[in-house]
């Protein structure tokens, strides 16, 4: 299931979000944070479930700092949607798959 | 469709594991509803899920991380016939018998499980300042859990509120990034443990604030410092800081309970003879129904004697109805 989600970088971020046909659920991260851990799975799950409807990517928040930065990231996990390459929600700390649907779903 | 166990276990802290590896033990076959991903505290481990080192679990000479230890928790008690579901319970009704649990629409007719026993350890969740600011900032430069958001204050003055252990042990997890940690505290003394108080104290970063509260979180995208209050005197004082980090305490996760289950006014079940609740058959563990020593070791070990009353009220039930 995992091949569903991409690894974005600094340097692959812009045109990734950009050039996506259905907007790209951006999962801001890192090893060493407990409740990233927790969503991974029910990440997984969503990309699985909503695909052709919504793609997710994940970026290592100690690998990116530019992307990082750039849209303020400073609690992890944030969850950004990006909607043509700009951002259209957002969703900070963990929280269950329902929950994220719930926010989610006026986005898609 | 409606599943029927003998013991459901709500939550999955030390409390709720250690019920239910003894629940298995005693063949039992306990399910555990361990709730779903969250950053508060009420996620699926428990509180340790958001702390580093432990240092004072015994068994652990040179310390463990909180996650590797509920990871293990969760393991051996699966070990004995734990089965788990990755949800949160929205509805109990606990005058019927056996008792009814739902999990997602709280308004289906049915129950999704119904237990004969019901172990509560749905633990405690970091309580927040409810001032100005707090909510709009959460996430961006507000915090309830210093591991997972320290690393954006590297080289920033970053504030604590609180004067616990857990206040105590974010400040100096914290000085690991920030440039300078401020505590503020309302109190003029700390009720945090020696050993903790010495290692803060004594801490180059770290700076107490005294007899203060925090009335305001300001920013405009992002935290830019918070008005603090003196206790004694009134006198407010904005203080610069990029970061403020809540630890002022817990609360009870005992909502899904009002209205059935006796509480104190602040919220914690009531249990007495062990771990017995107001209603026969329901019985609670951990910081649910404790909030005098709150640790991972009380945890488990009220989690052991929640599975051990309940095993021996099934088994007199049983004799009883034979």
């Amino acid at each position: 299931m995992s091949e569903k989600i991409a690894t974005l970088t600094d340097a692959s971020f812009d045109e990734h979000v950009r050039s996506s046909d259905v907007p790209v659920l951006v999962d801001f991260w890192a090893e060493w944070c407990g409740p990233c851990k927790m969503i991974a799975p029910v990440l997984e799950e969503i990309a699985a479930e909503q695909a052709g409807k919504l793609e997710v990517a994940k970026l290592n928040i100690d690998d990116n700092l530019d992307v990082t930065r750039r849209f303020d990231v400073m609690s992890i996990p944030t969850l950004i949607l990006f909607k043509a390459g700009e951002p259209a929600a957002r969703i900070v700390g963990a929280k269950g798959k329902g929950q994220l649907l719930q926010e989610l779903s006026p986005h898609l | 469709m409606t599943e029927h166990r003998q013991v459901v276990v709500v939550g999955s802290g030390p409390a709720g594991l250690t019920a239910s590896i003894y629940a298995g033990r005693a063949q039992l076959s306990p399910l555990v509803v361990e709730g779903e991903p969250s950053s508060t505290g009420d996620q699926p481990g428990g509180q340790l899920m958001l702390t580093t080192e432990v240092e004072n679990f015994p068994g652990f000479v040179e310390g463990i991380m909180g996650p590797e230890l509920m990871q293990a928790f969760r393991e051996q008690a699966a070990r004995f016939g734990t089965d788990y579901v990755t949800a949160k319970v929205s509805r109990v009704d606990l005058a019927s018998r056996p008792f009814g649990l739902w999990v997602g629409d709280p308004g289906a007719a049915e129950p999704t499980y119904t237990a004969e026993a019901l172990i509560v350890a749905t633990g405690a969740k970091a309580l927040m300042l409810g001032v100005p600011g707090e909510e709009r900032l959460l996430g961006y430069g507000v915090s309830t859990c210093a591991t997972c958001d320290g690393f954006f204050f590297r080289g920033k003055e970053i504030a604590v509120v609180g004067g616990g252990d857990t206040a105590l042990e974010e400040a100096l997890f914290l000085t690991r990034f920030a440039d300078s940690v401020t505590i503020i505290h309302r109190r003029g003394e700390l009720r945090a443990s020696k050993v903790m108080q010495q290692r803060a104290l004594d801490h180059q970063k770290i700076t107490f604030r005294w007899h203060s509260s925090v009335v305001e979180v300001q920013g405009d995208t992002t935290v830019s410092g918070v008005r603090v209050r003196d206790t004694r005197t009134g006198d407010e004082e904005d203080l610069a800081v990029a970061g403020l980090f809540v630890a002022i305490g817990h609360q009870p996760n005992t909502d899904l309970f009002k209205g059935q289950l006796a509480m104190e006014d602040t919220g914690y079940l009531v249990t007495t003879d062990g771990t017995r609740t107001n209603v026969e058959g329901v019985f609670a563990c951990g910081d649910v129904q404790d909030h005098r020593y709150r640790q991972a070791i009380t945890a488990a070990g009220s989690g052991c004697m929640a599975a051990i009353d309940a095993e021996r009220w099934l088994e007199e039930r049983h004799a009883g109805a034979a």
